[in-house]
């Protein structure tokens, strides 16, 4: 199924997809977990992955990521062939999975300084990322494992923000935000569509992940069940569940 | 190529001993353990000083092994929990700059470790040093060899539940050649041997270059694996 929503920018129609699996296999030992997924995402989209536990909803994030192995069928993530370089794709990826991906013992500015440090970003593209999410100067030189569940994943969304990936994968990233953070993160999605940037994100908070989404693609035993174009532009105005 | 390489492998160096010292592991827990392997060797062989003057070397290497493997496993504990291992896989750093900081980082350690173990050898076992230059180039070249050792071993455990008992079962056997090629370097050193020592030094600085070479041809795979 091809997520190129109506009105979408007209440009985009011509660039190659971000990601194109074509009856993509991924075996989790014997198990398929992903059984034949078909799916095609033109740059610039937001998907949301709708699906009920188990759907391979995060088999799919983890092998857009290069992390797993593609069994058969045919995959390519901007413009990589995931089933002979998927490591190459790689540092273009920004993944949030359910843990921080933080070092407790470092600081938050370490912690910046060492991820985003990988890819280029300067100190500079660090402040700004632990500022876009609201994450206080007064947090920055605490080790990680004195913030809250909250703090951590702002600043875990921070350090993706300041790698600027191509390509964002998230898997329930709304979850332990409270409501400012929550809306910073929607925030964030929409302007990084906006420069270019693809995301990708599965959540069951369906009612504020259909606001900031595009595209809802419902996932179902390893396979696209269908794919539903949404209006954007509601994004981070804080429509969703209010759980301070 | 091979400058980002090494700037990537500071990185990863710098990271490691960073939170060793916030967290000051080696220095309170590692060192105080190593140190308490000698004293119990020497009250072991306290009625035979001649004796333990003889092992001294042995002993010492002994003292860095077992306080070493824990180095090795605190480096790689830091980066199991909370999707780090998936972070360090999609970082953009170079396996071989991950394997040669960590390694680096260890190696750090281990030098700390081995100065405090040193004192402990001269203080507890009563050894005198007639070759400074044998020392030191023994404990460099061995304590790197065994800092890459563990580099790839750390590695091979990090996705293994049982890798707290696994990694001493696995890097022990392995660095056997070290702990041997180092006591008998180190007889030298502290002139218990008049046999001449730089030939064990050649054989150590062997033994480093092939797990130097092992670990950047491995370390990427074992990586993707755990």
């Amino acid at each position: 199924m091809r997520v190129a929503a109506a009105g979408v920018d007209r440009l985009r129609g011509f660039m190659a997809p971000v990601i194109d699996f074509e009856d993509t296999v991924v075996l989790l030992g014997r198990f398929p977990a992903l059984a034949g997924l078909t799916m095609s995402v033109d740059p610039g989209h937001i998907v949301l992955l709708r699906g009920s536990n188990g759907a391979g909803k995060t088999t799919f994030l983890r092998t857009c990521a290069g992390l797993l192995p593609v069994s058969q069928g045919r995959a390519r993530v901007l413009g990589f062939d995931m089933t002979v370089s998927r490591r190459e794709v790689r540092p273009h990826i920004g993944l949030l999975g359910h843990g921080s991906q933080l070092y407790d013992d470092l600081t938050v500015a370490d912690n910046l300084a060492f991820w985003g440090g990988a890819v280029g970003a300067d100190s500079a593209d660090q402040r700004a990322a632990l500022e876009a999410m609201e994450v206080s100067p007064r947090l920055w030189n605490i080790s990680v494992q004195k913030l809250s569940a909250g703090q951590r994943r702002r600043v875990a969304i921070a350090v993706l923000v300041a790698r600027r990936p191509r390509l964002w994968l998230l898997d329930e990233p709304h979850a332990g935000l409270d409501r400012r953070g929550r809306d910073l993160l929607d925030g964030l999605l929409g302007a990084a569509a906006a420069a270019g940037a693809t995301v990708v994100f599965a959540s069951h908070e369906l009612d504020r992940a259909e606001v900031v989404a595009d595209t809802v693609v419902d996932i179902g035993g390893g396979r696209t069940l269908a794919a539903t174009s949404l209006p954007r532009g509601t994004a981070g105005e804080g429509t969703g569940p209010d759980d301070d | 190529m091979m400058t980002e390489l090494f700037v990537d492998a500071a990185r990863v160096a710098r990271k490691d001993l960073l939170i060793e010292w916030r967290t000051r592991v080696t220095i309170n827990q590692v060192i105080p353990l190593g140190l308490l392997i000698e004293v119990v060797f020497a009250f072991a062989f306290d009625a035979n000083r001649s004796l333990l003057e003889q092992g001294a070397p042995g002993l010492f290497w002994v003292g860095v092994l077992f306080a070493g493997t824990l180095v090795v496993q605190r480096s790689f504990t830091v980066e199991g929990p909370d999707g780090i291992t998936d972070a360090l896989r999609l970082s953009g750093f170079r396996p071989g700059a991950m394997f040669l900081g960590k390694a680096a980082a260890i190696f750090v350690e281990l030098v700390v470790l081995e100065v405090a173990l040193l004192v402990g050898v001269v203080v507890l076992f009563d050894v005198g040093l007639s070759d400074p230059l044998l020392l030191v180039a023994t404990t460099v070249i061995g304590t790197a060899g065994f800092a890459l050792t563990g580099a790839i071993y750390g590695a091979l455990s990090l996705g293994v539940r049982v890798r707290e008992t696994l990694l001493p079962l696995l890097l022990i056997p392995v660095v056997a050649p070290i702990l041997l090629g180092g006591s008998r370097a180190l007889e030298a050193a502290f002139g218990i041997s008049t046999q001449p020592g730089w030939n064990w030094v050649g054989l150590l600085t062997v033994i480093t270059g092939v797990y130097a070479a092992i670990g950047l041809v491995a370390f990427g795979p074992l990586m993707e694996e755990s």
